[in-house]
């Protein structure tokens, strides 16, 4: 995937952060924890809730929620109706949401080589787009 | 009065590892408390079906299987307490075979505490002018809509009938829907002294319980960096100790697979936590955002900040009724164009329940493997080259015998399907009443829990 803007590092979120999901009804909740201060100071900008309403759109979740844990360094999202039904209607096989966080992490996130740097100081076999 | 606590949570779900208890007891020898937690959402739905086959069940078997094992600990001696909500909703059942299972394992003498007045279904079935807060806790219907389907309604009562059941010298606490964390609240309560007014300190406990209510989920289980965790063949069950202060640590035990690492414990403190800074327990309403979490040596995580306010005045509670009948059926495509193949065995199969004379009210097909887990979100490698797949088709229908139709004309296409079809060795596909889950809420002042003992 060539892009134009020439220094930037593709990541994915699961390098940045880890992630658990479960149920609440119909909706589902994932938690984000980043894995550095820094990086939680990042995701508090980027990882909106707009950005993961939008990347779980074919769900058909109907709105969501977010709280930010500050002393924790973690995002709490919960994805109002994405269940189709919940635990115990949906026709899904993952009727619970427990592979949410999964799913989540594999967003990719665009980052500028500084910054890619700064927050994965030890990253490995990350591809530099020219 | 003991300084501190350590309470073990060896069942995270009903059907989780049955020999943990009593590895928990032997790995753990200064355990003091022993909690069980066996009650998801709609658990209670499936222990109604079984009640509807046998009036004297209707509660966790699996626990009389736990007796069994404990029995040896306290033959020994040991002091130890239990308490579970593997009464379900029909405790007193429960107690009885109990008692006569700690009587079978030489444990006559013991007390078991029972605690009942979770069941709400007669209130939620004459209302009255209570019907408004029976309203669909999400959607806000009206219980109206499903009143004549209802099949259990329970509230989710706190600590302090546990901890009356302690205080009477219950050796065994046996409740039906008692909200998760409580069950830690209540050794608290009874050991402490705590005032039920002595809210950060009960916000302290009560995180605490919810920390390790789903067992290994705090030791390692599903934790996301789990493929490079050492010994997770054997993952201890957690462990909290908790002092008089509040002070609470939560732990395993030493020599068990798995981990407590701050990674561990703040995974399992979101999970399933509402995005909002309050947590709603029976017995406090807790605040999060000054919650840290704090390395303490090996395998050891320090948690402080959790403050309190009054719980409200309403309990939860969780209500289920029949919504008709579901089943599920799964087979394995190989080959050329699988996906293809299996997304038109799907179809051919649902095809032919409709010429059968059933509409399917709803129908799935998922390919698992392509992408159709998290559908449309996660997507995997172009389904086209994948060389093998399996098809899921589930269905649902207020009527059993559309269902019925449905699992007969699933093996046919094993002889009369697309080539490279296998995996139906499991054979036909049960089929299984579906429980809508309806949540709301009841005034405290409506909910009389009562306690009592039985000896065995």
């Amino acid at each position: 995937m060539a892009r134009p803007e020439a220094d930037l590092v593709i990541v994915r979120l699961r390098d940045l952060a880890a992630a658990r999901s479960g149920d609440k009804g119909s909706s589902a909740n994932i938690g984000v924890i980043a894995r550095s201060p820094a990086i939680f100071s990042f995701l508090v900008g980027w990882l909106t809730p707009q950005r993961v309403l939008e990347y779980f759109r074919p769900l058909g979740p109907t709105g969501i929620q977010s709280h930010i844990f500050t002393k924790l360094e973690a995002i709490n999202f919960t994805l109002e109706g994405v269940l189709a039904g919940g635990g115990s209607r949906s026709l899904r096989i993952d009727a619970q949401g427990k592979t949410l966080g999964q799913a989540l992490l594999e967003m990719e996130v665009d980052l500028p080589v500084p910054l890619a740097d700064t927050l994965l100081p030890e990253r490995h076999g990350v591809h530099r787009h020219e | 009065m003991k300084s501190h606590i350590k309470i073990g949570n060896a069942q995270g779900f009903w059907g989780d590892i049955i020999d943990a208890p009593a590895r928990l007891l032997s790995s753990q020898p200064d355990l003091d408390y022993l909690t069980l937690d066996y009650l998801a959402e709609v658990s209670l739905s499936i222990m109604a079906v079984q009640r509807d086959q046998d009036p004297r069940l209707g509660y966790a078997r699996d626990f009389l299987s736990v007796i069994g094992a404990l029995a040896p600990h306290w033959r020994s001696g040991r002091k130890f307490r239990v308490v579970t909500n593997a009464g379900g909703l029909n405790p007193k059942a429960c107690a009885e075979a109990c008692a006569e299972a700690l009587r079978k394992g030489g444990c006559a003498g013991l007390k078991i505490g029972l605690v009942t007045g979770d069941d709400v279904l007669p209130l939620m079935k004459n209302p009255g002018p209570l019907a408004p807060h029976f309203r669909h806790w999400e959607t806000k219907e009206e219980l109206a809509t499903v009143a004549d389907r209802l099949t259990t309604g329970h509230a989710y009562i706190g600590a302090a009938p546990v901890a009356e059941a302690l205080a009477l010298g219950a050796d065994i606490v046996l409740t039906g829907r008692v909200a998760d964390p409580s069950l830690a609240v209540a050794p608290c309560l009874h050991e402490f002294g705590w005032s039920p007014t002595d809210y950060d300190r009960i916000a302290q406990a009560t995180i605490a319980g919810h920390l390790i209510e789903c067992g290994t989920q705090v030791t390692g289980g599903i934790m996301t960096d789990w493929l490079n965790l050492d010994h997770a063949t054997d993952l201890g069950f957690p462990i909290v100790e908790v002092a008089h202060d509040g002070d609470v640590v939560v732990t395993k035990p030493y020599g068990t697979g798995g981990t407590v690492s701050l990674m561990t414990v703040k995974e399992q403190f979101l999970y399933e936590m509402a995005s909002s800074e309050v947590y709603l327990s029976p017995d406090a309403m807790v605040h999060l955002d000054e919650i840290e979490f704090h390395p303490a040596g090996d395998d050891r995580v320090r948690m402080a900040g959790a403050h309190g306010k009054a719980p409200t005045d309403f309990y939860k509670v969780s209500a289920t009724y029949r919504d008709g009948f579901t089943a599920s059926a799964m087979l394995t495509i190989v080959g050329h164009r699988a996906v293809d193949k299996a997304r038109r065995t799907g179809a051919i199969i649902l095809e032919r329940v409709r010429r059968a004379g059933f509409e399917l009210a709803r129908a799935n097909v998922e390919c698992l493997g392509a992408g159709d887990v998290v559908p449309g979100v996660l997507r995997g490698p172009d389904p086209a080259s994948l060389v093998e797949v399996v098809l899921r088709v589930t269905v649902a229908d207020p009527q059993k015998e559309a269902v019925d139709r449905f699992v007969k004309e699933v093996a046919p296409m094993v002889t009369g399907g697309a080539p490279g079809t296998t995996g139906y060795a499991g054979g036909r596909a049960k089929v299984r009443p579906v429980f809508g889950y309806w949540p709301c809420l009841v005034p405290r002042d409506q909910v009389q829990a009562t306690v009592e003992i039985v000896e065995a």
